[in-house]
């Protein structure tokens, strides 16, 4: 029965799936590709493809795209791939559900505990260079181009990174406003 | 003994309702349209929390988003989804978690299941494929501006400087995992905590005031 094996190979990405979107994906190809062959390796990248560039975390996009193409692929009628989406978002989501909210209660209890107090003096810089690195690994050619490839996209991009950073910094626009307007700059410009 | 580092009471804010009503101000609502413009990941959430969830609403601070963040990050899953269970339990309990993170997840379901059943194509199409090259430098510098705020958050000076660049460093370079980093230097606070600073009052008091200063 496919609706299981979608929610036990998703529970477990969920459960295991340490390190944000990416790791998982290399998990969820893994269990799909390889193991189940639910879809080929095509499929898949095609998947990631759409996973990256649609709204909403990769991890749930991705998990939402393999429910339904699983189930399709293995004969199911589109309604039924509908329910493969849900049964994998669903699994996917549940183990950090009960782990989160778990933490969550201990968290606030004793987030005024000395000995808590003290770790969060650790993380809290930490985070601040992990925010950092995010931003660092993104800053690809992939993401901006290069002066050789396509000097037009290159320094658009660059246009683009600095007046947002100003419109966020300096001005304190809503950052979705500021997304809205950059999609409309790359439809015109590019 | 219990130190001065009382983070602001969210109480004073009106508590959100969970699904509808006061003008979209609902858990469910504020988390969809958070999730409708995550794009490139869920750090590039954060910039979304930010501004609605810590400037706007004020249901939380920016210093508990950045103890979220390192808890989020070392939980298994989805980064973007456990930071909306916790604020979502933080502010209504289960209920409240249940529907941030169903608030959360909606679009990109909605979302990739029209892809799937009648646009295919999508990832072909010249028009969004332009669209996305003027998003991604800006998803870039969006999750940059927060750094410098969360910088101040952190309370980040000449003695704990090298903490972010040591471990921006290490994942950017080395491609060491976050867990590892939020894992040592939870442990560095907890060692200095426990074995430098135990005689002398730990953690400096947090300024009431630190985080509306920059608000003018």
């Amino acid at each position: 029965m496919i609706y299981f094996q979608l929610f036990y190979t998703f529970f477990l990405i969920g459960l295991f799936g340490f390190g944000g979107g990416y790791a998982m994906i290399s998990m969820i190809q893994g269990e799909v590709v390889t193991n189940h062959h639910w879809m080929t390796m095509g499929e898949f990248t095609d998947i990631v493809a759409v996973s990256q560039m649609t709204p909403g975390p990769i991890g749930i996009n991705s998990a939402t795209y393999v429910g339904y193409t699983a189930v399709v692929n293995t004969g199911g009628a589109h309604w039924m791939g509908i329910l493969g989406s849900a049964t994998a978002t669903f699994a996917v989501v549940l183990p950090s559900f009960i782990l989160m909210l778990i933490i969550s209660k201990f968290l606030m209890k004793y987030k005024h505990h000395p000995m808590v107090e003290h770790v969060f003096t650790g993380l809290r810089p930490a985070v601040v260079g992990l925010l950092a690195a995010a931003c660092l690994l993104l800053m690809t050619p992939d993401n901006f181009s290069t002066p050789s490839e396509s000097p037009w996209q290159f320094w658009i991009s660059v246009a683009i990174f600095v007046s947002t950073l100003i419109a966020c910094q300096v001005y304190k626009i809503n950052p979705i406003r500021v997304l809205l307007c950059c999609a409309l700059i790359g439809l015109l410009l590019f | 003994m219990i130190p001065v580092t009382d983070i602001k009471d969210t109480s004073r804010q009106p508590l959100p309702s969970l699904m509808g009503g006061e003008g979209g101000g609902s858990l469910f609502t504020t988390f969809f349209r958070i999730g409708l413009f995550t794009i490139g990941g869920g750090y590039a959430m954060i910039p979304l929390i930010e501004a609605k969830i810590v400037d706007e609403k004020q249901w939380i601070t920016r210093e508990e988003l950045l103890d979220l963040m390192a808890v989020a990050q070392s939980c298994p899953g989805i980064f973007a989804v456990n930071i909306a269970i916790f604020i979502g339990y933080k502010l209504r309990g289960v209920g409240g978690a249940l529907m941030s993170t169903l608030g959360c997840i909606m679009p990109s379901f909605l979302i990739i299941l029209a892809i799937a059943l009648f646009f295919r194509q999508f990832q072909d199409n010249p028009w969004v494929a332009r669209a996305f090259r003027g998003i991604r430098p800006c998803v870039v510098a969006l999750i940059a501006a927060p750094t410098f705020k969360m910088a101040k958050t952190a309370r980040i000076g000449w003695t704990n400087v090298w903490i972010p660049v040591l471990g921006a460093f290490l994942i950017w370079m080395f491609g060491v995992s976050p867990i590892w980093v939020i894992v040592a230097a939870g442990l560095g606070g907890f060692l200095y905590g426990k074995y430098i600073a135990a005689d002398s009052p730990p953690a400096l008091p947090i300024r009431e005031g630190a985080d509306t200063e920059e608000k003018e």
